[in-house]
């Protein structure tokens, strides 16, 4: 626990976050009290039925870490049940090895899954949707191919028997608690990974690239870690589906079964556990009950999954969230607190003087900064104005790492940034905010918040599957955290709230409160106050002010001439590229060329 | 053996060609990539047997009747899965909503057709030669798609307008270019190639449902090779592949020609997203 934020803590939204924890666990209870409790009423073919939701919850599980949380388009990944499937059912027949005990074969056959699950992944790193969309599904084609090819290890049409489990789980009833237990725990798995700084970074990776990479999330990294795990569980998966089917051909994996586990995670809702819990269960079951649809069922599927995009893009996540459909207090205001920004920013170590020397940048034949020298010293605020398309938004991302200058460097305490390295630019502590507020629309403004602290975060992915205690430590700290910058901000009260239910002016003070969550050395805000009122603007620039006192630097780029003059110690004014003018605000004022070209007379 | 790789091949990359061609046309009005496809590949195939076969129309009737499935396939994307999420900002949901479309398209085929494969008929009475009709007559849909879109883009007024809606959409509606009309009639004319490809292809491919995902993927080959929105770079590549999968199985068997495409086209891919004939953009921020 962070002692030091804890009596700053606002109690209120402490109180509603520890009972909407309570009721979103509800849920889990009741259905894991039905599923232990199944045998009691479901007889012999709903065992099946029930066996079968358990097996692709494990697959989906995985998955929605994917698609759900990462936004990435896997629709082939039936490909890695087939080859959990045939890995553990060839181990165990030893038609290529000597014959290996069932558990071993299944346990193998996680490793297998996971390699493979970031080969077919890992091109999400390059590709965008479709072209993504498209090899996950050439990657499904290809596997039943060699599946039906390679006859003398996978018995081509003719098949390979599947694993049998030693008691306890030979009977029907001891497999279906197996797998039960597995789709349990990979539910636990996986909450945890959604409640954790890996589960934020995902939907910050889906929904808010730049400001992801902004708060030092490397893409990479995580997503390799999350393939790995959905390509384990959904290889642990096809062993059991080889078990429950007791002899697989490759015909047992249509492509009509990814689009099955695809679907559940949409109905189910992108972002939440619950949802494709639900959605799973529902598209196993749904053509049980009408047995005349059965040829159908994946038209319906189709027809569902048009009707989800058309009409319905939440799920049954958001139509079961109550809580974000009460209104908002509509005459609420944003009043910031600057004297917490000193418990919450500490003293940022000295990282000496921010500089650009000589850098210049086009755009084909368009000129975008010609020869630009800058420098920002620690609690100083610059102003960067110009007219449009003077290379104001430009400047700020080179120093951010978004684009490589041609010419020039950017020194940090004289030392040059690496170029084009976007998420290292938060490892320095240069935080920013954007032109276009980039947020997380479905996660909470907190949680948005806190994802500004992810790279603060010590307990590693595994850890955070586990729910071991550095993962818990983490979380309380980056909650308290993430509570006082929202206060020093002014927007606490609205911590558990959708963020797309902001407001403008709101969602541009969250983007700072998220930048304040690097204890920032250097904070650019590419033009904070577009959009707001003249109020707000004031306590904007107190909070800036504030800001910069408690020893940050902040490149602040805007267009309203009263408040860069008003809160800057340097302005820096700028015309096709270059520094037209520079000096104080006084200065400014009183030259002659910048008050023709831009201020007006 | 080597006429036999080569007939088959050229014949079948001119398929892939064809797809590649459908997915450049409804990319070039929309900015969109459609699952929608190789779907229709796979009608041209099921439709052409319907007509001809099994209701027992002459060839050049079935041939118009297919065509004006592929169109009406093609106009129901664009308002259906396409037109509906342009506006969104969530760029994803296209991909979602097309391969929807795609799959009921797909399954309804299977459930109200057939699951099997069904025999397609002989277009033309000619006696079988060495070098066939089912050869030959996709190549001759290409080359006459080819020359037709050349035609149409550069020397008439309604191509001039295709041009400048897919070269810049918001100054295309400036200027008072019918955009919503014009895209539609490029999905029609997308659905028509498309539903061209399998019906020269048909003795081939024969009518069956699961063309489908498999034209979608060998189709969009071509596109990602050649560089999207580029024809001629689609025809070449597609060509190449045809030849190199037809060799490949002649060769060393199926398998391995499957994986050595995925292998091929992954790598491309990811050395070259843009395709290998086409221009990177810089991102904004």
């Amino acid at each position: 626990m962070d002692m030091q934020a804890t009596p700053l803590r606002p109690s209120r939204a402490k109180v509603q976050g520890a009972s909407s924890l309570y009721g979103a666990a509800l849920p889990f209870l009741v259905l894991f009290v039905v599923g232990v409790s199944f045998p009691l009423y479901g007889g012999g073919y709903w065992g099946v039925i029930a066996t079968r939701a358990c097996i692709y919850w494990v697959l989906v599980s995985g998955l929605n870490l994917v698609v759900g949380f990462g936004g990435q388009i896997a629709i082939g990944w039936v490909a890695l049940l087939t080859l959990g499937a045939y890995t553990t059912s060839v181990l165990v027949a030893g038609t290529a090895t000597p014959e290996l005990p069932p558990y071993l074969a299944l346990a193998i056959a996680a490793p297998v899954g996971a390699v493979f699950g970031l080969i077919v992944g890992l091109p999400a790193l390059r590709l965008r949707t479709f072209y993504f969309a498209i090899t996950t599904l050439g990657f499904a084609t290809i596997v039943t191919q060699v599946a039906l090819a390679w006859q003398s290890v996978t018995g081509g049409g003719v098949g390979v028997a599947g694993p049998v489990f030693p008691a306890p789980f030979d009977s029907q009833w001891g497999f279906y608690y197996f797998c039960f237990g597995l789709a349990a725990i990979c539910t636990w798995m996986t909450a945890n990974i959604a409640a954790s700084r890996f589960g934020r970074a995902l939907t910050a990776i889906r929904d808010a690239e730049v400001a992801a990479e902004a708060s030092g999330i490397a893409k990479p990294a995580l997503l390799g870690m999350v393939f790995l795990f959905s390509g384990a569980v959904a290889a642990v998966a096809g062993g059991l589906f080889a078990t429950l089917q007791s002899y697989i051909t490759p015909d047992a994996f249509t492509l009509d079964l990814s689009i099955l586990f695809f679907i559940a995670i949409l109905i189910g809702g992108r972002g939440s556990i619950l949802g494709p819990l639900l959605g799973t269960i529902l598209l196993t079951v749904l053509p049980e009950f009408a047995a005349p649809l059965v040829a159908w069922s994946t038209f319906l599927y189709a027809v569902l999954l048009l009707v989800i995009v058309l009409a319905m893009p939440g799920g049954i996540a958001e139509m079961l969230d109550f809580r974000n459909r009460r209104p908002l207090e509509s005459d609420r205001a944003i009043v910031p607190r600057p004297e917490l920004l000193e418990p919450l920013l500490g003293s940022p170590p000295d990282a000496g003087a921010l500089t650009l020397d000589e850098v210049a940048l086009s755009f084909g034949g368009v000129i975008a900064i010609d020869g630009l020298d800058l420098e920002i010293g620690p609690g100083q605020v610059h102003g960067l104005i110009g007219p449009n398309g003077s290379g104001k938004t430009t400047t700020l991302n080179v120093i951010s790492g978004y684009y490589a200058p041609q010419r020039g460097a950017v020194r940090l305490n004289g030392a040059a940034m690496p170029v084009l390295a976007r998420h290292r630019r938060a490892h320095l502590r240069i935080a920013r905010t954007f032109q276009t507020p980039r947020i997380v629309g479905s996660a909470s403004v907190l949680q948005n918040v806190m994802i500004g602290g992810t790279i603060d975060g010590e307990a590693t992915f595994v850890e955070s599957l586990l729910s071991l205690p550095r993962h818990r430590r983490d979380e309380a700290k980056l909650h308290d955290t993430a509570m006082l910058a929202l206060a020093a901000v002014g927007l606490e009260q609205l911590a558990s709230v959708r963020a797309d239910r902001l407001q403008h002016s709101e969602l541009r003070f969250t983007e700072i409160a998220r930048a304040l969550m690097l204890r920032p050395a250097y904070l650019l805000l590419d033009e904070p106050a577009a959009g707001l009122s003249a109020e707000e603007i004031e306590r904007l620039g107190a909070l800036i002010l504030a800001i910069a006192r408690a020893g940050t630097g902040v490149l602040v780029v805007e267009h309203h001439p009263d408040l860069i003059f008003d809160i800057c110690h340097r302005v820096t004014v700028l015309n096709l590229g270059k520094i037209l003018a520079a000096g104080t605000p006084a200065e400014i004022r009183a030259h002659r060329e910048v008050v023709n070209a831009y201020l007006g007379a | 053996m080597v006429e036999s790789i080569v007939s088959t091949g050229v014949a079948i990359g001119c398929i892939y060609a064809l797809i590649a061609i459908t997915y450049n046309v409804m990319f070039s009005a929309s900015r969109v990539f459609s699952f929608t496809a190789g779907t229709l590949g796979m009608l041209g195939g099921v439709l052409g047997s319907l007509f001809i076969l099994r209701m027992g129309m002459p060839v050049a009737a079935g041939l118009v009747l297919a065509l004006a499935g592929g169109a009406l396939v093609g106009v129901v994307t664009e308002i259906v899965a396409v037109r509906p999420v342009l506006k969104s900002l969530e760029q994803h949901l296209y991909v979602l909503s097309t391969l929807a479309l795609a799959l009921v398209v797909q399954q309804f085929t299977a459930i109200e057709w057939s699951t099997e494969q069904q025999p397609f008929p002989r277009l033309l009475d000619i006696a079988r030669g060495g070098f066939d009709q089912q050869f030959w007559l996709p190549m001759l849909a290409c080359a006459v798609v080819i020359a037709g879109l050349e035609l149409l883009y550069r020397h008439t007024l309604v191509g001039h307008a295709f041009l400048a809606i897919a070269e810049d959409n918001f100054a295309a509606r400036a200027l008072g270019l019918p955009e919503r009309t014009l895209r539609m009639a490029s999905f029609a004319l997308a659905g028509m190639i498309g539903a061209l490809a399998g019906f020269a292809g048909g003795e081939m491919l024969l009518a069956f449902f699961a063309n489908a995902p498999v034209l979608t993927f060998y189709g969009f080959v071509p596109v990602a090779l050649g560089g999207m929105g580029n024809n001629r770079g689609a025809v070449i590549a597609g060509i190449l592949l045809g030849l190199f999968q037809q060799a490949a199985n002649f060769l060393v068997g199926g398998i391995f020609a499957s994986v050595a495409v995925f292998t091929v086209f992954i790598i491309v891919l990811l050395a070259r997203p843009e395709g290998l004939a086409g221009a990177s953009h810089q991102r904004r921020v």
